[in-house]
């Protein structure tokens, strides 16, 4: 069901009009149906609960403090500010995800402004903001530091749009700051003098996350801060912070239950060794670790004291070879999340296959993505050995250059409980390398096995018979991506009129046109969102669909170079805003 | 109207000593190999991508001449640009991260990034532009010039050829292709643009010779 605030009049118990049956008094009153719904988190559940009646929409638009808006153009500030007077928590989210790849122009949109100036008005006490894909200027975090005096949380993912201005602000005025957590900026140059704004009683961070931010801060006042902050559980720290400057924040704070080292390569004397093997030694409650740039077999050791807990290691950014890998993991026999660089290759998930028996999510990344440097990384046989090993995984991301249909088929069958398989072979369109057949048998496999399967990404040469596999089997996707792959119309259809739970389908490079399209026609009002990027839609086609489906955006971002009938770009969603009213003019909305 | 650079004035001229390459480099043989074989996809890639166009930006390898570098897929493989920045090779092979500068096209909406090690020399830098931009792939193109600039170090703009190539890398920060009337003012009182075609031209009479004897 979907958890976004649905158009109003479409609620049964909400007809304004005299031909609603008078509905019979409820048996609760108000307060007592209040204090119930009040103990309902859940935005899905909220949702289902609001179409009851209208006393339940009305008891569950008062009690409702948290906001999810999976699309921040399904719905406009105005609706949501009408319906929903007590907010203090609101989850925002932009861009459609292929954005993170480039694939969408500077300045398509998801500023938060218009939001923020609205949120100011409305709900004086809001305390949490978490936004993703959203650009986020100064200007808005300025507003947002000084209207909300009660506000404790920020989080940014894969935001951009602000520089050191906007987060001295919040720096500086927000008191009662406990989470400040800022993931994969996309914004370069984002200078550090930020850091030392805080004032110098401010004590109430819990969660301090710059990773992704360039710039060196001041140490010292990062020193401070962190001695000053007793309730602080997350620090992930940026590449500018040296080992020796690390272990004198571990002394600080050795509560930390996750933790983001900065650069893990220096020189050290045998004294600083022993000062940060015994800084890590003592958290003891260590449960997340990553950053470890430049991390080597010479410095990974100081690590192993804190490692009995942890149950996520993300190695995303530290490159390590097979060996070094194989000692490290020896000492993580508690964990759940693996994250690391193909470099390890096959051999060193082998190491994981034996080492992490309780593992259920791996993410493989490639160092050389471009294979610039033609390396192995990791192929099928990598995959086999962690399937074999770690029986409850049930979540992949595995980059690799080559694969076969018989290692997936093998894999599913030893790990069954795949919610989320992202396979992602990398040279567009390859077939298995041993049979040069299409991978159509291996994802056949995934989602006839996996019954669970919520999310899916297929690669490789495939044709119109993986579609149609996923279509009558994958009962409880709700996530496709594809790229370089099908035949023609036919493919795209099985998965439009299959896969009853889909939510959101994004599609690059495959030859669907007008006819796959519009065979979705009544399928697209119940999913998110579609994106279909340089396959054979034209402009004819998405004006009809945007004709038979007023109650849909669709949209095409127009390429300077592209031929004016074809739609390069197009991006489909439902929404009770109507059109954009901020759309630049490469968007064309139809 | 075909994109003419400075870079071109550092074959053959050494006579003159008005070499604006590195010693050595030889770019005759590339000089005539037609800079127009790789607009298209190649009939392999058009098969393994059927919807693809090409606007999507899929390029073929060259075949003629040695390798050029690779060309990206715009957004392949799906992996985020703030982490592609972040991965570095592991120090022992003595590997560097890429050498990445923006480049933009007036005009064009989006920018675009290269990495400038993947380059020998102008030429190839020069020739990775007009794929990847389609300089000369528009039929109906009205004859506007067009000029690859660069900002330095310092922030000025300066036109790219004028300084050798490790200079040129070294001192890169981003590039700009201009077109029209911009262009034409690069350089002061001369139009740079004609007077490299005279060097381009001389260049390619030198090489003439030089084959024929």
């Amino acid at each position: 069901m979907d958890p976004e605030p649905k158009k109003p009049e479409d609620s049964p118990s909400n007809s304004a009009n005299s031909h609603t049956p008078v509905q019979p008094p409820s048996p609760f009153p108000d307060e007592v149906l209040e204090k119930v719904l009040s103990f309902i988190d859940s935005h899905k559940d909220r949702s289902s609960v609001s179409l009851v009646r209208k006393d339940w929409y009305n008891a569950e638009r008062w009690t409702r403090s948290k906001l999810f808006i999976g699309n921040c153009y399904s719905v406009s500030p105005e609706i949501v500010a009408r319906r929903f007077p007590r907010i203090k928590s609101i989850t925002l989210k932009g861009k459609p995800r292929f954005s993170d790849f480039n694939m969408l122009p500077r300045d398509w949109g998801a500023n938060v402004h218009s939001w923020l100036v609205m949120f100011a008005k409305v709900y004086p006490f809001l305390e949490e903001l978490r936004l993703k894909r959203m650009t986020v200027t100064d200007e808005s975090l300025e507003l947002l530091a000084k209207s909300f005096s009660g506000f404790k949380s920020l989080s940014l993912s894969s935001c951009d749009g602000f520089t050191d201005i906007g987060l001295k602000a919040i720096a500086s005025h927000c008191r009662n700051l406990t989470e400040l957590d800022i993931q994969d900026s996309v914004t370069e140059d984002v200078g550090g003098g930020w850091l030392s704004c805080f004032p110098e009683n401010f004590a109430s961070l819990e969660v301090l996350n710059f990773a992704s931010l360039n710039s060196e801060v001041s140490f010292d006042d990062l020193e401070r801060l962190v001695s000053r902050c007793k309730s602080l559980r997350v620090l992930k720290v940026n590449e500018s912070i040296t080992l020796d400057q690390l272990q004198r924040l571990l002394v600080h704070a050795p509560q930390l239950l996750e933790l983001g080292t900065g650069s893990f390569l220096q020189e050290l004397t045998p004294r600083q060794y022993e000062d940060i093997e015994s800084a890590f030694s003592n958290c003891k409650n260590l449960q997340i670790l990553s950053g470890l740039w430049e991390a080597n077999s010479l410095y990974l050791p100081v690590l192993y004291g804190a490692c009995a807990g942890l149950t996520f290691l993300n190695l995303s950014d530290a490159p390590l070879q097979s060996g070094e890998f194989a000692k490290l993991l020896a000492h993580c026999p508690n964990l759940r999340r693996l994250w690391v660089v193909d470099t390890v290759e096959d051999k060193g998930l082998e190491a994981v296959g034996s080492s992490c028996p309780l593992l259920e999510e791996l993410r493989v990344f490639p160092a050389d993505p471009y294979d610039r440097h033609h390396r192995d990384g990791v192929t099928e046989l990598g995959f086999l050995a962690v399937s074999r090993g770690c029986r409850n995984l049930h979540y992949v991301l595995y980059f690799c250059r080559r694969m076969t249909n018989a290692a997936v088929v093998t894999i599913v069958q030893n790990c069954p409980d795949f919610t989320h398989f992202r396979l992602c072979i990398m040279t567009p369109g390859q077939p298995d390398y041993l049979t040069n057949d299409p991978m159509d048998e291996a994802f056949a496999a995934v989602v006839k096995t996996c019954t669970k399967l919520k999310r899916l990404s297929v690669s490789g040469l495939l044709t119109d018979l993986t579609f149609e596999f996923i279509g009558k089997y994958a009962k409880n996707l709700e996530t496709l991506s594809v790229a370089f792959a099908g035949n023609s119309d036919w493919g795209m259809q099985c998965v439009l009129e299959g896969c009853p739970k889909l939510r959101k389908l994004e599609i690059r490079d495959s030859p669907f046109g007008n006819a796959a399209l519009l065979s979705g026609l009544k399928k697209y009002e119940m999913m998110r969102s579609l994106w279909m990027s340089d396959c054979n839609v034209t402009m004819k086609g998405c004006r009809l669909l945007a004709r038979e489906m007023p109650r849909l955006n669709v949209e095409v971002i127009m390429d300077e170079e592209s031929d004016e009938s074809q739609a390069d770009k197009v991006y489909v969603y439902r929404s009770v805003a109507g059109p954009r009213r901020d759309a630049p003019p490469f968007v064309l909305t139809l | 109207m075909e994109l003419v650079m400075a870079h071109e004035s550092d074959l053959n001229l050494k006579a003159t000593e008005l070499r604006l390459g590195l010693p050595g480099s030889d770019e005759c043989e590339k000089m005539f190999s037609s800079a127009k074989n790789n607009k298209r996809a190649s009939p392999e890639m058009a098969e393994e991508s059927s919807g693809s166009k090409g606007s999507s930006d899929v390029k073929s390898v060259e075949h003629e001449t040695a390798p050029a570098p690779k060309a990206q897929i715009v957004g392949w493989p799906p992996v985020k640009s703030y982490r592609k920045n972040n991965l570095q090779q592991n120090k022992t092979e003595g590997d560097q991260s890429g050498m990445f500068v923006k480049v933009s096209m007036d005009g064009a909406p989006y920018l675009r990034k290269i990495d400038l090690k993947l380059y020998n020399g102008y030429s190839e830098l020069l020739k990775a532009l007009e794929t990847m931009f389609k300089l000369t792939y528009r039929e109906g193109y009205k004859g506007s010039e067009y000029a690859p600039a660069y900002e330095d170090k310092d922030g000025d703009l300066m036109l790219v050829g004028d300084v050798p190539w490790d200079m040129f890398m070294s001192s890169c920060k981003r590039l700009r292709i201009m077109k029209g009337a911009e262009a034409r003012g690069l350089g002061g009182a001369f139009n740079p643009v004609f007077f490299f075609f005279f060097i381009y031209m001389v260049g390619a009479l030198r090489c003439a010779f030089a084959e024929n004897k």
